[in-house]
């Protein structure tokens, strides 16, 4: 009995044998899938049915946020904390508030994309079973991997490399742990 | 920075001539529209060096090196203590006057010899600012830049400080005994080779030493060289009276005043009290008329002549012809005067005798003290031709003990000196090698004694070619007495023991007596026992120095007829004229190493760190130099090397140069500022004469000025100005209104409940003395900079004195504006602030939180006055131990790094307050009287709360001609002007 | 690689981002051997060591400012603002290029941006890292500098929030990090590539760090798109108030010649105008030494170029408006300043910042210049030297000489002025050599993507 693995990895060259490798893998089935390539391939994310990601919702919140936290510093430091009567104007300037209440809004909001989106993609992760691919190396370069994982229901170790290979892969190879 | 374009008249004619309508120029440099840019693309490298750590020694910190170079003071903290004698503390204080301390001390302070009361603020025993004693004559209660830098020079740790012999430190006592021996000969001699030469002395009791001393050894000669004082004076007395009589005015009583040559507002002993009558008549409040009249004849404006209604540039020469038709067309019988050729006077003569004559009795003319004996005997001749002796002039016996003609004592010591008759030469409290006329050489001929001592504050020239150099005494330091312009005697009290082993004259001419008298209070207080003998002498004496003025010690008035049958000798003309005068900051060269007067940007010229060869436009396009050349003055072939400087309305074909700078010894303040125009002076030619050559040796030198140089379009709202006539006519049309402020406010007004401060500045009285600005810098502890900093544009100074001109280059009108913190409503700098370092207080003022300061300057960029300060690097000295006694503990001093402006004295404010507070009641109108406002002799300056209705600001503030300078930018400032009222001679307007 | 050539001659279309011939593989391997190299070319090492110079100086001038005060300068009164805010403004402009390029060129999808927007962002970070020194060491007592954070200080009290200054210290820092978070976003794919090929056992740790563990996942990518795209879109905004309130500094105060309405406009129009110029500097040298000409393209110089001449033309029009608003205003402080400006003691700043920014500019109009490369660069050169002299006049011009002329006095810079400015050039050039050195100056994953074989056939999605 073979130690078990994390699945099973098909190799591509071009994009658009991905994507059609991707499409048929979903369609017969298999859900616990995901490709690898060298730079963003718009079409995977409907072969792969990708979930839409929460990242706008995270964005607006913190931008919310930070807006509201600058005004009311703003506003509780000028007129309740440390009153004074600077150049005749009024305590609560609220004009002259605008600006950093602005830019406060914009930074919360990129942090919480920045964060946000490493949260997502749950980096940082400086292991993966994938790496133990030595030819995965090329998939920062020029080459384009399918991986079904051992972990779906439909997982059949030699069932699962047949199909793989019937979508003329460059070549399937298994995924140690 | 100062830049020198070429200088080019008749391209200035050009641009002027452009103008439409009133145009206000700064300077030449200004209408000459310099090339600076490019200027600061060439010097960049020269310039920058100035920075480099290694050319210290020429820059700034330099100076601060020197100032900080701590000497022997290491008993210093344990000088701090108040005598151990009796002296009286100044607490009956009279109705009105609020000193801003507990301690004040009543004692006086001699320029010349003669005196002005002063109240000295005293911190723990720490003599520490200057104010006038309102009771005393000379100074109704103000202060001159004299009496307030004379603080300073306490602690000036350049002061001599230890008893030498050829240079070696040496004990009182070893000098005591060498002094036995040599009087001892003396006495045997009769005094024969005994020699005593002495400042101008008013001090009754010096004199009466020098008396006791002289009868004692008969043969003895006591000789007397004041290098600036009235001698002039007295001899114009001697011609017209046949006695040398002392003169002073009232102008109180003058509608119409005359000033030939004379500065009467802004120098002189009486100058303060001078000013005050003077601003009496001309203050124009709710419209009065009866405001006086100036005309002022001079060859360098002065601020009397900035003042003047009508001010004509006359060489000095001039005057005594302008003098002698003058005198005959008011009907003096001195004969025939001649034919006036010179077009003004033409103008001029008729309208001024007939105004004099309108103002018999009312009306005042005044010789100026550099002005030969017959402009005094003519314009003596004149007075009591219009009936004004009794009313605006008056006549007494001479002040000065034992009135000699000092140039003639001088000439006399020079002449015994060669003769070798002199054996003993005590030089007491003067500086004869610096200050003597050239021709007597006396650095050379003094050596010709075998004995010489030199008694001085510092170890000048002429302790150089002496061998005794015995440090003498501060007046804050030891007992005496002097009389003001009046004869009024003031009792000097010290308020501090002294900072080093000094003696006081009194002390030293003691020692001269046959039972040597060594305690300087018991020399004075015994002296005042003879005149006034009796039990009640102890009450008298606690009064007298308590008051700081002796009770009755005026000299009685006196009348004379005027003899005539004299007449002047009229100078050869031919060359340039070149005309002497002492320097309005420091004087006769007694206060050089004074960084306060040093750095005081002079009235009208504003130059600071030095004199110059002061010139109109006119000759200095004759002769072809623009600002700052060095020129070569040679004045029957004695040559000094000077820098040009440029003055509109400076007559033309004369060379102004004052005297006290270029001092050898002069201590590290003085050292390197200016040239020496003393090696000009002669006995023949005091203050003025012929057969100058001015050679351009093609060399250029920076003059340090504090003010720009660019044209002012007339439309800024900065300078108003009117007619008295047309002001009185209708007061909204004559002040032109030419932005008007704007009432438009968005935001509610912040009301102030309780106190508001402002203040209001009458610019019609104000002369551009400059008082306020010494003032100023002794109550904050404001630092001194030095020249390349004041060059560069980083002078400190929280007031300062703008003057800008109208008109002609030949003879402009000149406005004097007191610039300082305007305390604006809508303070443009607090909004700007990122750290809320400056707000505005409950009661409106403009607070500046040094602590709070990060430095980032935008505050001053956003002022549109310019008024606030930085500390572009560590200024403040703090590691001198004797300035650090100088400070006002009640002012912050300030680090670098950190912004910094006028408060208002805030200080004084909360003093005030506090005082009230104590007292259960609101804080009175001149409660709090701000430094600049304390020191102006012309009351200028009012301050005080416009909550208030009935305070004299709030009064002044409603005044018609009160307006707010640049009030058209919305920043509603607390400090507002007077418009300035001029009441010219309709008959000199018309043509 | 048979297919991959045939894929190639397949195509046909517009004239190309990047020259054809180009592969994923080629591309990968030319762009990360600039940096996986062992040998160091002697260009870089020429300018590297230049700009070591020049930072050396940068840190005496400190040195002695920090030791001494702000004195060292030629600043004074009424002139306290001098150089010092003259280059933070300076800088500060440049780098808005870099935003303008990788944030609203990918708004609008402007693939050329793809060869240019690494070192453009990275030059960005570097210049606001020098603007951002200015403020700092400008103060009379930098060591309080954080007295300008919104905590209570020592004193109990919070930054002053009416004061522009205080909304630079917001602006800035908000420009600063979100262009670093948004610039290290788009370098983990790179970073993952820079891993998976290096030979060097260190090198590999560093990167595979850096990298996060980033492996190219469609799920991380759909992230990744949605991140850029967002941060894209707060960086337009934040790019165009970035420089609006460094205006605000001069606009906020009554200084005339400062105080006007039009200067955001203005001022954004500036920097981006000077941000381009020095993307031009940096690329054409960059693209001969290394051989990228097939990746910036004479395209890419050519766009630049004319973005130079758009914002150029907006900066000349802001000249004119300002001549004309100062006339129009009816101030007379307005008046004299223009006036002063061009016939005063800085007419000679004034007509050669027109004679860089507005007059040399117009050679742009001719496709010739664009395309001569060394033109190019030299006209860019001029222009950021133009745009200096605009700072510097609009600062110093108007302090020197605003309402009451009894404090008017010319500022004249000093030997430190010109080694704190020139010192952040060599800082600037320091950090941006570093940055070429290890780090891909051009985005890889975003270049691949302008290889047509990336586009994925027709008959695959449907």
């Amino acid at each position: 009995m073979k130690p078990p693995i994390y699945g099973l990895m098909a190799e591509f060259e071009t994009p658009g044998e991905l994507v059609r490798a991707a499409r048929a893998v979903r369609e017969s089935g298999y859900w616990k899938v995901e490709a690898y390539s060298p730079f963003p391939i718009e079409e995977l994310n409907r072969a792969l049915r990708l979930p839409r990601n929460k990242l706008p919702l995270i964005v607006l919140a913190c931008g919310v946020l930070g807006g509201l936290l600058a005004y009311l510093l703003q506003y509780w430091a000028t007129t309740l904390y440390y009153p004074l009567n600077i150049a005749g104007r009024p305590l609560h300037s609220w004009p002259m508030y605008i600006v950093i209440t602005f830019e406060v809004t914009v930074l919360f909001a990129a942090m919480g994309a920045f964060f946000g989106a490493l949260a997502l993609c749950g980096f940082p992760s400086p292991y993966h079973p994938v790496f133990n691919v030595d030819r995965f190396a090329l998939a920062s370069r020029n080459r384009f991997f399918l991986c079904i994982e051992a972990a779906d229901p439909l997982f059949d170790r030699q069932g699962t490399a047949d199909f793989l290979e019937s979508l003329d892969a460059r070549e399937v190879s298994e995924v140690a742990h | 920075m100062n830049e020198k374009p070429k200088f080019d008249l008749e391209r200035l004619r050009a641009i002027l001539a452009g103008k439409r309508g009133r145009e206000y120029w700064r300077s030449l440099e200004d209408l000459a529209g310099s090339p600076e840019f490019e200027e600061v693309l060439h010097r960049e490298f020269p310039r920058q060096a100035s920075e480099w750590p290694a050319e210290d020694a020429a820059g700034r910190r330099h100076f601060l090196k020197m100032m900080g170079a701590s000497l022997g003071l290491a008993g210093l903290a344990a000088c701090t203590r108040q005598p151990t004698e009796h002296i009286v503390p100044y607490v009956r204080q009279p109705e009105g006057l609020i000193p801003g301390r507990p301690q004040f001390y009543a004692t006086a302070h001699t320029v010349g010899g003669l005196a002005t009361g002063l109240l000295v603020e005293s911190h723990q025993g720490r003599p520490t600012k200057a104010e006038g004693n309102p009771e005393h004559p000379a100074s109704l209660g103000a202060c001159d830049a004299f009496s307030q830098a004379s603080v300073l020079q306490l602690y000036d740790p350049d002061r001599s400080q230890a008893l030498r012999y050829n240079g070696e430190i040496r004990s009182w006592g070893a000098f005591e005994t060498e002094i036995r021996k040599a009087m001892a000969l003396q006495r045997a001699s009769g005094g024969a080779g005994l020699r005593i030469l002495t400042g101008a002395v008013t001090s009754p009791t010096l004199g009466d030493q020098m008396q006791q001393l002289l009868s004692e050894l008969p043969r003895a000669k006591w000789h007397r060289w004041e290098p600036a004082g009235d001698h002039a004076a007295r001899a114009g007395a001697m011609l017209a009276f046949g006695q040398p009589l002392n003169v002073y005015y009232d102008l109180r009583n003058a509608d119409v005043v005359v000033a030939l040559d004379s500065d009467l507002l802004a120098s002189g002993p009486a100058s303060l009290r001078y000013a005050r009558q003077f601003a009496e008549r001309r203050r124009t409040v709710s419209g009065q008329p009866g405001m006086n009249r100036l005309y002022v004849l001079e060859p360098m404006p002065t601020p009397t002549g900035a003042t003047a209604d009508h001010r004509l540039p006359a060489r000095a020469a001039d005057i005594e012809p302008f003098t002698v038709h003058l005198a005959a067309a008011v009907g003096v019988q001195i004969g025939n005067a001649g034919t006036v050729e010179h077009p003004e006077w033409q103008k001029w003569l008729p309208a001024l005798a007939d105004d004099l004559r309108a103002h018999r009795g009312r009306s005042l003319v005044v010789a100026g003290d550099q002005q030969p004996p017959a402009v005094h005997a003519l314009a003596h001749a004149i007075n009591q031709a219009l009936g004004n002796v009794g009313s605006t002039v008056f006549y007494s016996d001479p002040v000065e003990v034992d009135p000699v003609d000092h140039l003639a004592s001088i000439k006399e010591l020079a002449a015994d000196l060669d003769t070798g008759s002199v054996k003993l030469l005590l030089i007491l409290g003067c500086n004869p090698v610096y200050t003597a006329p050239a021709d007597l050489n006396l650095r050379e001929r003094i050596q010709r004694a075998q004995f010489r001592v030199h008694l001085g504050l510092y170890d000048d020239e002429t302790a150089e070619v002496c061998q005794w150099q015995l440090p003498e005494s501060h007046y804050l330091e030891a007992w005496g007495d002097a009389r003001a312009f009046d004869g009024t005697a003031s009792i000097i009290q010290p308020l501090i023991l002294p900072l080093y082993r000094s003696r006081s004259i009194y002390e030293v001419v003691g020692l001269l007596e046959a039972t040597p008298r060594l305690e300087g209070r018991d020399i004075v207080r015994s002296y005042w026992n003879r005149q006034r003998p009796g039990a009640d002498f102890e009450r008298f004496w606690r009064r007298a120095v308590h008051d700081g003025v002796v009770p009755g010690t005026a000299l009685p008035t006196r009348t004379a007829e005027v003899r005539y049958g004299w007449s002047g000798t009229p100078p050869e003309r031919g060359g340039f004229e070149i005309i002497f005068r002492p320097d309005p900051a420091v004087h006769d060269g007694s206060f050089a190493n004074l960084g306060w007067l040093q750095e005081l940007p002079k009235p009208v010229t504003k130059l600071t760190w030095d004199n110059a060869a002061v010139m109109s436009p006119a000759t200095a396009n004759v002769l072809r130099v623009e600002n700052g050349r060095m020129v070569e003055l040679d004045h029957r072939g004695r040559k000094v090397r000077a820098p040009v400087f440029i003055q509109p309305g400076h007559a033309d074909g004369c060379v102004t140069v004052h005297l006290g700078y270029g001092r050898k010894r002069g201590g590290r303040v003085a050292a390197g500022a200016g040239f020496d125009a003393y090696a000009l002076r002669t006995s023949g030619a005091l203050w003025n004469d012929f057969g100058l050559n001015v050679r351009d040796t093609g060399g250029s030198y920076e003059l340090a000025t504090t003010q720009g140089q660019h044209v002012l379009d007339a439309r800024r709202t900065i300078i108003r100005h009117a007619d008295i006539n047309s002001y009185l006519a209708d007061p909204e049309s004559a002040i032109q209104d030419t932005a008007p402020p704007r009432e438009l406010f968005m935001y509610p007004e912040v009301k102030y409940e309780g106190y508001a401060w402002g203040m209001a500045i009458d610019m019609s009285v104000c002369t551009g003395c400059s008082a306020c600005v010494v003032a100023c810098q002794a109550e904050n502890n404001i630092p001194v900079v030095g020249k390349d900093q004041t060059a560069r544009g980083r002078a400190m100074h929280w007031i300062r004195i703008d003057t800008y001109y109208q008109g002609s280059l030949a003879n402009p009108e000149l406005f004097h504006q007191p610039m300082l913190c305007q305390h604006c409503e809508t303070a443009p700098c607090e909004l700007v602030c990122p750290v809320a370092a400056t707000a505005h207080s409950s009661e409106g003022l403009n607070d500046m939180v040094y602590n709070r300061c990060v430095g980032t300057r935008y505050c001053s960029n956003n002022c549109p006055y310019k008024v606030r300060r930085f500390n572009f690097l560590q200024y403040s000295d703090q590691t001198t131990p004797s300035l650090k006694l100088l400070r006002n503990p009640d002012v912050t001093v300030r680090t670098r790094g950190v912004m910094e402006k006028c408060t208002y004295c805030v200080q004084r404010i909360q003093q005030a307050k506090i005082q009230a507070e104590k007292e259960n009641r609101k804080v009175r109108d001149g409660d709090i009287q701000t430094a600049c406002q304390a020191a102006c002799p012309t009351e200028a300056i009012v301050f005080g709360d416009i909550n208030d209705p009935n305070s004299r600001v709030a009064r002044l503030k409603n005044e018609q001609r009160n307006y707010g300078v640049l009030a058209d930018l919305n920043t509603r400032p607390r400090t507002t002007y007077l418009a300035t009222l001029k009441n010219p001679n309709p008959a000199i307007e018309a043509t | 690689m048979a297919e991959e050539k045939q894929v190639m001659d397949v195509h046909k279309g517009p004239s190309p981002v990047i020259s054809p011939g180009y592969t994923f593989g080629t591309i990968t391997d030319q762009i990360s051997s600039v940096v996986l190299t062992r040998q160091t070319p002697v260009f870089w090492l020429a300018i590297f060591s230049v700009a070591v110079t020049l930072l050396l100086v940068f840190l005496g001038a400190i040195t002695l400012l920090l030791a001494r005060g702000v004195g060292i300068w030629g600043i004074q009164m009424p002139v306290a603002w001098g150089f010092a805010i003259t280059n933070f403004v300076w800088w500060i402009g440049i780098g808005h290029a870099g935003t303008l390029i990788s944030a609203i060129l990918l708004l609008l999808n402007q693939t050329w941006r793809n060869s240019i927007n690494r070192f453009a962002e990275a030059m960005t970070l570097f210049a606001v890292a020098c603007a951002g020194l200015f403020p700092l060491l400008h103060m009379g007592r930098p060591w309080l500098f954080y007295w300008m954070l919104p905590y209570p200080n020592t004193m109990g009290l919070m930054p002053q929030f009416r004061s522009p200054l205080v909304w630079d210290v917001f602006a800035v820092t908000t420009y600063a990090l979100v262009s670093l978070v948004f610039w290290y976003l788009g370098l983990l794919p790179d970073l993952a590539t820079l891993r998976d090929r290096t030979k060097n056992r260190f090198g590999r740790a560093v990167y595979g760090v850096m990298a996060m563990g980033w492996r190219g996942a469609s799920r991380h990518w759909n992230i990744y798109e949605t991140a850029s795209l967002l941060l894209a879109g707060l960086a337009t905004p934040l790019v165009l108030s970035v420089h609006t309130v460094v205006s605000f500094d001069f606009t906020i105060a009554i200084v005339p010649g400062w105080h006007s309405t039009f200067f955001p406009p203005y001022f954004v129009a500036g920097a981006i105008y000077s941000g381009f110029a020095m993307v031009l500097v940096l690329a054409i040298p960059l693209r001969r030494v290394y051989g990228l000409e097939g990746l910036i393209t004479q395209r890419h110089l050519d766009n630049a170029a004319k973005i130079m001449l758009a914002t150029g033309l907006i900066v000349a029009y802001a000249y004119i408006m300002e001549t004309f608003m100062a006339w129009y205003s009816g101030s007379t402080y307005e008046m004299s300043i223009m006036w002063q400006r061009m016939t005063g003691p800085y007419a000679g700043a004034y007509w050669a910042l027109i004679l860089c920014n507005v007059v040399l500019l117009q050679s742009l109009w001719f496709k010739k210049v664009r395309s001569n490369t060394l033109l190019l660069f030299l006209v860019s050169l001029v222009v950021l030297i133009g745009m200096w002299l605009e700072r510097f006049v609009i600062i110093v011009s108007s302090l020197a000489q605003d309402f009451l002329q009894s404090s008017w006095r010319t500022f004249s810079p000093t030997l430190w002025d010109w080694a704190t400015y020139f010192g952040t050039i060599g800082l600037f050039l320091f950090l941006f050599f570093l940055f070429i050195r290890l780090l891909p100056m051009i985005s890889i994953f975003e270049v691949r993507m302008l290889v047509p074989e990336a586009r994925v056939e027709e008959e695959a999605s449907k």
